[in-house]
């Protein structure tokens, strides 16, 4: 499946425009550069989601997982189309529904089940819980548990590659909700007066957490996002393709020093805030709207359009997927609990990497 | 050297030392800052690594938080360091936590100008230390001396955590000291003896060292020996060097200019209460600002910060009881 003539949509940078969400229509063409074996790479991660979130809300059902418990069900697409195109020394601040994120990045699966049940094979050792991991390599910041205050982390990653003259890129992650907080925007202005190589990925999920969109954010998100004088577009956020089409051209125009750029992912949180929340304040219409444009069956359906996964391969992922999971919950489980004489250590770094 | 070009100094051989360290906040680069401290930086090291930014405090302690993740050693700047209320979150919640919650290292210093004495009424001359001493995580610093100033900003940019340095605004011209040239460091988490004396221990920091010093000076003229402790690292805190002194002079009395409630005195004075119970022939006490806010009129001012005669008094009173 080779890359069909250049997009006639979305416009992207540079040409900001209000989508309702849900309602922007799918690209008719796939993105330049993308072929069927990124096609079923981009299926499989979206899926290794899905079923790795659906283990964990089990788990959490049978007591295994304390503390609350959050998923990016629903999100897949945005997770995953956005942070498929980054580059390989591009960096990524991730939240508590960007798990697809952190997959492609090079997360393995198994860290996220031992952060889950608080074992000391997570990087965490049992220290933070939730998908509140990060700090994974090179490309995976360390994770932020405050919305606002992870864009300000993520810009200034970007600051540091523009100091070091780096062609690299950071990407935020981030719900709608984050737009009503101060840290946000002092992050997102210093990103535009400095023109630093950021890319903004906003989840608008349409709730945060009880309070609807119109209660949080006055106004169309992508005018709004253009007053700081960067492109912004919406695209339908459960299409991964639209998704990564609009984060790739924010990214390539981070990496050109052309200055950050922003995509609001239209979409809709069909579970609670968290599984705790049985979410009864959403209006029954929208998740009766929503639920038949899940992002993982939907991109099935178009692979098999597309004629790049055929029944017998579509079931063989699908195993080697749960094959995955269950060996990851597996190592998990055998993965130690942290013994109390731990819980002073680490709290400073003894490392002296200079001078 | 005065103690603002001590602690320009520090930071200058930094920059020059490692081309990580990076300088950013409000008005550092053109106009060198508001106390023109970071004068002359800009023009060596160019404005990639000397960024003015927006009036934006968690913004930019925020993006040192992100650089610093990304292997940069940023050094950010607080105008006053009664402006890091707004980055509080940044600092306590995001950087100090960092280590702890899974071993990510911040190296990162926020400069900070404190303290009163120059007349810059309740928002421009504030302790801010307690706030953060209870922070897991985080480091703080407050020179007295330019020595120290330059030394301990050296260390503090080396350090792998996030460091708060605060800076005594009232002490950035009126001191000067002699300054060792280079990497002259000043290690971090060591207290220094500036006065030695058989009966009482003096434990304090910042401008209330010079007042503690003038202090045990009057004292001495009326037969009292103070040891005159000079904290420099405020976290972690060097509580060995003052029991120490303690163990011997059995009086201790803790002198700084933060508020009294819930200010570092409290801490040390429960320390030594817990650990030198029957070492002690009289109770720890406390010389500090009043619990209010801090007042911009002379006559106001004057009366808040903790005078010579008051802890000269203090120390006087300690020792006859």
């Amino acid at each position: 499946m080779a890359a069909g003539n250049a997009p006639a949509w979305p416009a992207g940078a540079g040409t900001p425009r209000t989508v309702e969400p849900g309602r922007a229509a799918p690209p008719q063409e796939l993105p330049e550069g993308i072929g069927a074996e990124d096609l079923r790479a981009l299926y499989r991660y979206m899926l290794l989601q899905r079923t790795a979130e659906e283990r964990i809300i089990h788990l959490y059902r049978q007591g295994a997982v304390v503390g609350a418990c959050f998923t990016g069900y629903g999100h897949e697409a945005i997770a995953v189309g956005a942070a498929y195109a980054l580059g390989p020394m591009d960096v990524a601040a991730t939240l508590h529904r960007d798990l697809g994120a952190r997959l492609v990045l090079g997360m393995p699966v198994r860290l996220y089940f031992a952060n889950f049940l608080g074992r000391t094979g997570s990087p965490t050792r049992g220290r933070e819980g939730n998908l509140h991991i990060g700090g994974l390599g090179p490309r995976i910041l360390l994770h932020t548990d405050f919305i606002g205050a992870n864009v300000a982390v993520a810009a200034g990653a970007a600051l540091a590659f523009a100091v070091r003259r780096e062609e690299r890129v950071a990407m935020a992650f981030f719900g709608e909700g984050a737009l009503a907080t101060g840290e946000y925007h002092e992050g997102v202005n210093l990103a535009a007066v400095q023109r630093l190589p950021l890319a903004l990925v906003c989840w608008n999920n349409q709730f945060a957490l009880s309070t609807p969109v119109a209660q949080e954010i006055c106004g169309p998100i992508v005018e709004r996002m253009a007053g700081y004088g960067m492109p912004a577009s919406a695209v339908d956020g459960n299409d991964v393709l639209a998704v990564y089409r609009a984060a790739r051209t924010a990214v390539d125009r981070a990496r050109r020093g052309e200055g950050p750029s922003f995509v609001e992912c239209c979409t809709m949180r069909i579970r609670g805030h968290s599984e705790a929340d049985d979410a009864s304040y959403v209006p029954k219409a929208l998740l009766d709207e929503w639920r038949p444009r899940d992002p993982v069956a939907r991109f099935e359906a178009r692979l098999r359009e597309f004629g790049v996964l055929d029944s017998g391969e579509a079931e063989a992922l699908r195993a080697g997927v749960v094959a995955e999971v269950d060996a990851a919950q597996a190592w998990a489980e055998a993965s130690p609990p942290p013994d109390p004489t731990e819980l002073e250590r680490g709290v400073y770094c003894e490392a002296r990497p200079w001078p | 050297m005065t103690y603002l070009e001590a602690i320009a100094d520090g930071l200058r051989e930094a920059m020059r030392a490692d081309p990580s360290v990076i300088v950013l906040g409000e008005d550092v680069a053109v106009y060198g800052g508001a106390f023109k401290l970071t004068r002359g930086l800009l023009e060596e090291f160019g404005d990639r690594r000397v960024i003015d930014t927006p009036i934006s405090e968690a913004g930019i302690v925020g993006a040192a938080v992100g650089a610093a993740l990304v292997g940069l050693r940023p050094v950010a700047e607080m105008q006053f360091a009664d402006f890091i209320s707004n980055a509080f979150n940044q600092l306590v919640n995001v950087a100090a936590t960092s280590a702890y919650r899974a071993g990510g290292c911040v190296p990162l210093v926020v400069r900070a100008p404190c303290g009163a004495g120059t007349h810059g009424g309740p928002f421009h001359s504030q302790s801010v230390e307690a706030y953060f001493f209870h922070a897991p995580g985080l480091k703080i610093v407050l020179p007295s001396t330019p020595e120290d100033a330059k030394g301990l900003l050296l260390s503090a940019i080396a350090d792998p955590n996030p460091v708060l340095f605060l800076e005594h605004k009232a002490l950035y011209r009126s001191l000067r000291g002699p300054v060792d040239g280079g990497l002259a460091f000043v290690p971090l988490g060591r207290a220094a003896v500036r006065r030695p004396g058989r009966d009482v221990t003096v434990a304090t920091y910042g401008m209330m060292a010079h007042r503690s010093l003038e202090a045990a000076e009057a004292a001495a003229r009326e037969g009292v020996e103070a040891e005159v402790i000079d904290l420099r690292t405020l976290l972690p805190l060097d509580l060995e060097t003052i029991a120490e002194s303690v163990a011997r002079t059995s009086r201790l009395l803790v002198v700084h200019e933060d508020r009294l409630r819930g200010g570092l005195g409290a801490e040390i004075a429960s320390y030594i209460g817990e650990h030198l119970f029957t070492s002690l022939d009289a109770p720890v006490s406390r010389v500090a600002a009043p619990d209010t806010p801090v007042p911009y009129a002379p006559p106001l001012e004057g009366a808040y910060l903790p005078s010579a005669e008051r802890i000269r008094e203090a120390i006087v009173r300690l020792a006859r009881w």
